[in-house]
């Protein structure tokens, strides 16, 4: 098993043992381990990518868009589960079968349009865009997971004096955890390291993300590896560290979840 | 207060953000997207005119875009069996007791944590770097010259990107549904007598159809729709032979800036994926047991 892991992480261990090398050393032996290890690459990535300034814009992004998501995306799936009504089972069906569009049909026109309103280069229209196109799917696994918690419950909260939105809040949602944390690692993973939506959006170098300015040492002509190999491992290593505390509850959240 | 107005209130509270920004991106974008397919818009300019069905019968026309749908066809289904036969392998392993389970867990999960668009630069180091060092080291052929040099080599260079990618995030959903296996029903079949592989083969198999059908839905989606691993991986060469059909689609629109026709071929390309997903999870679905 360790054999097939260590084969399966060579790639990560080669980017890993090359960002310690100097920029020489990448091109002529870049398969053994570093001569003599330097942090050089490291600091220079750090200073010339912004690191903080692009910590942060990726930390926000993440953080506000998963944070929307999870509460109006939990909101809508008790309401639209728990509540009977035409527009309702529309509403679900419409956000489901959404989730079938790749992000390809979408991209010419929605560009169009926000250049259009003039809400392109704006740190908040990504979080909207990916509230949008998140939300769907963290509206069907919620739902899945709420159409397992038994009505009475909901009756219970009624009896002893609560209206729906009190039920939801203090009743509902402290159950969705193991879905809640599914959804979260999920969301995280993909908005962290997306390229396509800041790309296409963010223009100021002030605004970039991590993605984008790692980007930035690979030019057409010459890509600086050391420089680009320590940005990534930098950019990484925070989401490998919150998904090393937290995969247990992914699997758990998926067990207990829709994915079946 | 009518019945009516009280759900509607509701449903502004609860599903109204999220109704909003749905329709106002995703719809809205969908909308805007098949008007623009009976349009000649070039990407920059503010005017644009109705020109009927000239981007179909152009898409259509495009042998290009044919040909990389077809580079797709094959290419996707390479991923799927490939990914799937992996990622449920490396499940199977992981479900049992063993050593590090935790670390080795994460360890597959590796992957995903870097972007496509990264990926693509690594592996393009192992392929153009690497690997072409072992060779001339060991003196392997087929390794000593880059295998993105070579039209058939550089297809099969971005399949094992992708499964090694793909693999990783597929384990995660096979494990849980390893993990949600009723305990009683494997211990009855050992008690029966069943070995490892016939419990495998006559038990679990059976059992973790449903993980297949999503898993497989999974793939077939995103497989489909590959662009950053593409671009910075072979970048479509050599000789546009490794353009798979979503860097089509993007070079059509923003490159030759045909938006109509990049556009219309996004479309179709939707269209198909989505019959082949519907005819695929229908079939998958009828296959699965009931305890």
């Amino acid at each position: 098993m360790l054999v097939v892991l260590l084969a399966y992480i060579v790639p990560v261990l080669l980017v890993v043992s090359n960002s310690l090398k100097p920029e020489s050393d990448i091109l002529s032996d870049p398969l053994g381990p570093p001569p003599s290890v330097t942090l050089h690459n490291y600091v220079d990535a750090y200073q010339r990518m912004n690191f903080l300034g692009s910590f942060v814009n990726t930390l926000v992004i993440t953080v506000s868009s998963v944070v929307v998501i999870c509460l109006f995306g939990s909101m809508t799936a008790y309401f639209l589960t728990r509540v009977r009504w035409a527009p309702n089972q529309f509403v679900f069906y419409l956000m489901i079968v959404s989730m079938m569009v790749p992000f390809q049909v979408l991209m010419i026109p929605m560009i169009k349009i926000l250049g259009d309103l003039g809400l392109l280069n704006q740190n908040w229209i990504i979080v909207y865009v990916y509230f949008a196109s998140g939300v769907p799917m963290a509206v069907f696994l919620y739902a899945g997971f709420i159409r397992s918690i038994p009505r009475e419950l909901d009756e219970a909260a009624t009896l002893d004096g609560c209206n729906r939105v009190r039920t939801f809040f203090y009743v509902i949602f402290p159950l969705l955890r193991p879905i809640t944390i599914t959804i979260v690692v999920l969301d995280v993973l993909m908005f962290w390291s997306d390229f396509l939506m800041p790309f296409l959006v963010l223009r100021r170098p002030e605004q970039r993300t991590l993605t984008l300015s790692t980007m930035a040492f690979v030019q057409s002509h010459t890509t600086e590896y050391g420089p680009m190999m320590a940005a990534l491992i930098m950019s990484v290593i925070p989401v490998f560290l919150a998904y090393l505390f937290l995969q247990r509850h992914v699997i758990d959240g998926m067990v207990k979840g829709a994915v079946k | 207060m009518s019945r009516q107005w009280r759900n509607l209130r509701g449903f502004l509270f609860f599903a109204g953000p999220s109704t909003f920004a749905f329709i106002s991106i995703t719809i809205v974008s969908f909308i805007g997207g098949v008007v623009l397919t009976f349009t000649n818009w070039n990407g920059l300019s503010n005017t644009l005119s109705f020109t009927g069905f000239d981007n179909y019968t152009a898409a259509i026309a495009d042998d290009q875009f044919w040909s990389s749908l077809w580079l797709t066809g094959r290419y996707v289904v390479a991923v799927v069996l490939l990914s799937n036969a992996f990622a449920f392998a490396i499940a199977y392993m992981l479900s049992g007791r063993i050593r590090f389970r935790g670390m080795l867990r994460a360890g597959f999960f590796t992957p995903n944590l870097i972007g496509g668009v990264v990926l693509g630069f690594i592996w393009y180091f192992i392929f153009s770097q690497g690997l072409v060092a072992v060779g001339t080291a060991l003196g392997v052929d087929l390794l000593s010259t880059s295998w993105l040099a070579s039209e058939t080599l550089a297809f099969w260079a971005l399949v094992i990107a992708t499964v090694w990618q793909m693999a990783g995030f597929l384990v995660i959903i096979y494990l849980a549904g390893l993990t949600a296996l009723p305990g009683d029903v494997l211990e009855a079949a050992s008690m029966d007598g069943a070995g490892g592989l016939r419990r495998l083969r006559s038990v679990v198999l059976p059992l973790m159809r449903p993980s297949f059908t999503i898993c497989v839905f999974l793939a077939i989606g995103r497989s489909f729709m590959t662009y950053d691993m593409n671009l910075t991986l072979t970048g479509g060469g050599p000789y546009g032979s490794t353009e798979l059909v979503a860097m089509h689609v993007y070079q059509k629109a923003f490159v030759s800036q045909q938006f109509g026709t990049g556009q219309t071929e996004a479309l179709l390309l939707f269209v198909i994926v989505a019959a082949i997903s519907v005819l695929q999870v229908s079939v998958g679905r009828r296959r699965e047991v009931e305890l």
